[in-house]
């Protein structure tokens, strides 16, 4: 059964934890995450759950800690945003390296300096190459349904990977929105409790985090790309049992219109939302655009990407976070990239938007399928990066 | 005291290792291990001891055994012990296990004091073990906030103006007792009754408990290998290295050196000291002699001893 509560992003994600049976939480605080441990610290303080709540003195000893948690067999969740991300950075490639299945929802905040609090994706992309799934939500129930979810996909034994669920800074993780929410024995029965493939056990004793020089460090290496690749057939097990269960359908790639439209919109998370709603507003009209949003970024659904854009003469892809002095931002490179592997001519181009929280609205949004449409029309790309709401 | 006859000879630390011969880290893990009263999970912060005893696909540790990094030892072990508690709550744990963390001096007095100050704040259940070589000597010899005044390190060289580093040791057992923990405690590899004594005692201890050992490097103090128990032996006999507990605030000489050796006999066996018997600089051991007689009358007064 479910039923539908208000819930601010953040909350949701506590929520979610909640719900999922775990045992660590070791986090620190940060806006605009900072609401998630608090959430969760009353269901401790309440004695609502029976995970162990480590409150500690930064963000690298939250994941830290996590990794502890973890390899002694604990199912283990935190949260973070931002600057706490970046403090973290070194221990999410070991997170990763050691295969500790941790969830973390991630309520993205664009990176200082300057400093700022608000949403954009510059955190997450600074590290997106750390060896995590990462996941990004577009509303409060994604994060909820999500969360729920990546516990199944990371402790999973062919994948045994750390997961993030990206939810947008303030947009998402501060606005109160309906979220259907499953009953806690539902949710309990879907994720279980941990079944660890080892754990720092006297019984059986093992070195985890041993020194792999130029003889081994490669293959360690070559396995996580493998688990990354695995991971594919687990999600869409995952999300499908889901289903079954919520009646919420979930993939690697959201799609919105674009069966029979000529241009599109390629973007991650919130905006995605703002898209559809001028898409449907633009289609009502007879302009054939749509939105593809991929839910999993890494791994990168390259196939499910192909296929959504299939059929389309123009592609706006839209990044909120810069890659500095690179051709286009994070999400356009690798779209470029599966792109050309595939000899795809579609023509695409890339706005750079949203950076440090500032508004994309929906007449903006307009003006870039208004571009797009032009693009599929004229086969010509006059402007390869925009950059989108910005003073010039 | 334990006594030669009341250990075990289980090994639970084993031969085959790379550490150096005359490794202090060594000495210490294999004898800590021996001090062990039920089934404990090893933390190692990265360094020595780490570099050298799990060479992949090699181990020398015959307990569970977790490295993460080179700060977080503390967090880390933070994490297991949580995990242990909750694991237990929903019947996924059902065995009593001691946690053990061991860190060099860099890894602990400098770039791990925060992990360790706020797990010793919290009150996680675990025996956090710095063995201080006083140098950052797994990148080979660079000062830490633990080496002592006067010695040369590739980052604080004997220089002709500036004879090695400037500054003096931080008081790490004080910054631990601060933190009202129920147990700290100096030890000296030389004096191994009393080491095991307290493991014994910091395993016992229901919280954080702090080891904080002299482990001498042949390498980087530059000394013959087999001097190095003389060496440690030198450290507490020269009142350089005080032996003493804190349990609950209360401070304890746990080694009294009613005679004490000049300060000159630990350090001329070691080539990180040989600039300072050089005429010129000679006045530097007489400031490390003073710091010697400071630190000593500071922290016999605080045991109650003066």
């Amino acid at each position: 059964m479910s039923r539908v509560i208000g819930l601010t992003g953040d909350e949701a994600a506590a929520y979610a934890a909640k719900q999922s049976n775990v045992d660590v939480v070791a986090a620190y605080p940060i806006t605009p995450q900072t609401i998630i441990v608090e959430t969760f610290s009353e269901y401790v303080f309440n004695g609502e759950v029976h995970a162990e709540f480590i409150c500690v003195e930064s963000e690298h000893s939250a994941m830290s800690a996590c990794i502890g948690a973890s390899l002694a067999g604990a199912r283990v969740f935190t949260a973070t945003a931002s600057q706490g991300l970046a403090l973290m950075h070194e221990m999410l490639y070991i997170a990763s390296g050691l295969r500790c299945p941790i969830v973390m929802a991630v309520a993205n905040r664009a990176l200082s300096a300057p400093i700022n609090i608000h949403g954009d994706h510059s955190d997450m992309m600074g590290s997106r190459d750390s060896g995590w799934i990462q996941i990004y939500a577009e509303n409060a129930q994604e994060a909820y349904d999500w969360i729920i979810q990546a516990f199944r996909i990371a402790e999973d034994h062919d994948v045994l990977l750390p997961v993030t669920v990206n939810l947008d800074g303030f947009i998402l993780s501060h606005s109160l929105e309906g979220v259907e929410v499953q009953d806690d024995e539902e949710v309990s029965r879907f994720v279980s409790t941990r079944k660890p493939l080892f754990r720092v056990d006297p019984d059986r004793p093992i070195t985890v985090g041993a020194l792999c020089l130029t003889d081994y460090y490669f293959e360690v290496k070559r396995q996580q790309v493998e688990a990354f690749d695995k991971a594919f057939q687990v999600i869409e097990k995952v999300n499908k049992e889901y289903y079954e269960l919520t009646g919420r359908e979930y993939g690697t790639v959201d799609v919105y219109g674009v069966e029979d439209s000529e241009a599109a919109i390629l973007c991650l998370g919130s905006t995605a939302g703002t898209a559809k709603a001028v898409a449907k507003n633009l289609r009502s009209k007879g302009r054939k655009v749509g939105v593809i949003k991929p839910w999993v970024y890494r791994p990168f659904p390259s196939e499910d990407l192909l296929e959504a854009v299939k059929g389309l003469k123009a592609l706006a892809v839209l990044d909120r976070a810069c890659s500095f002095g690179a051709p286009y931002g994070a999400l356009c490179s690798d779209i470029a990239s599966i792109l050309y592997r595939n000899g795809s001519d579609l023509k695409i181009f890339n706005g750079i938007y949203g950076l440090g929280g500032r508004d994309i609205t929906p007449s903006d949004i307009k003006v870039i399928f208004d571009e797009a449409l032009e693009v599929a029309r004229t086969g010509t790309v006059k402007e390869p990066i925009k950059f989108v709401g910005v003073r010039e | 005291m334990v006594t030669l006859k009341e250990l075990t000879v289980e090994e639970l630390f084993t031969s085959g290792h790379r550490l150096c011969a005359g490794c202090g880290a060594g000495i210490i893990a294999r004898m800590t291990l021996k001090a062990l009263r039920r089934p404990t999970i090893i933390v190692n912060a990265t360094g020595c001891l780490e570099v050298a005893s799990t060479i992949y696909p090699y181990t020398s540790w015959r307990t569970p055994w977790v490295h993460v990094a080179f700060e977080n030892a503390a967090a880390v072990a933070s994490g297991i012990e949580a995990a242990i508690k909750a694991l237990k709550k929903r019947g996924a744990w059902n065995k009593e296990v001691d946690i053990i963390a061991f860190a060099g001096d860099g890894g602990t007095f400098d770039i791990g004091i925060q992990a360790l100050s706020g797990a010793l704040e919290r009150g996680h259940d675990f025996l956090y073990i710095c063995y201080d070589n006083e140098a950052y000597m797994n990148t080979g010899i660079q000062r830490s906030g633990a080496t002592p005044h006067g010695a040369a390190t590739t980052t604080s060289p004997a220089g002709t103006k500036i004879p090695g580093k400037p500054e003096f040791k931080k008081d790490f057992i004080g910054i631990c007792a601060a933190h009202g923990i129920e147990y700290a405690a100096t030890a000296s590899p030389a004096y191994w009754n009393d080491y095991i004594r307290k493991v014994q005692r910091g395993l016992a201890v229901e919280g954080p408990a702090v080891i904080h050992v002299f482990s001498p490097c042949p390498l980087g103090m530059r000394h013959d290998s087999d001097k190095s128990i003389e060496i440690a032996r030198l450290a507490v006999q020269t009142r350089y290295w005080p032996v003493y507990e804190v349990e609950n605030g209360k401070y304890k000489l746990n080694i009294k050196v009613p005679r004490p050796k000049p300060i000159e006999e630990f350090l001329k066996l070691q080539g990180r000291f040989r600039h300072l018997f050089k005429p010129q600089f000679q006045h530097e051991i007489k400031r490390i002699q003073e710091w010697v007689d400071e630190n000593w009358k500071r922290i016999t007064e605080l045991c109650g001893e003066a």
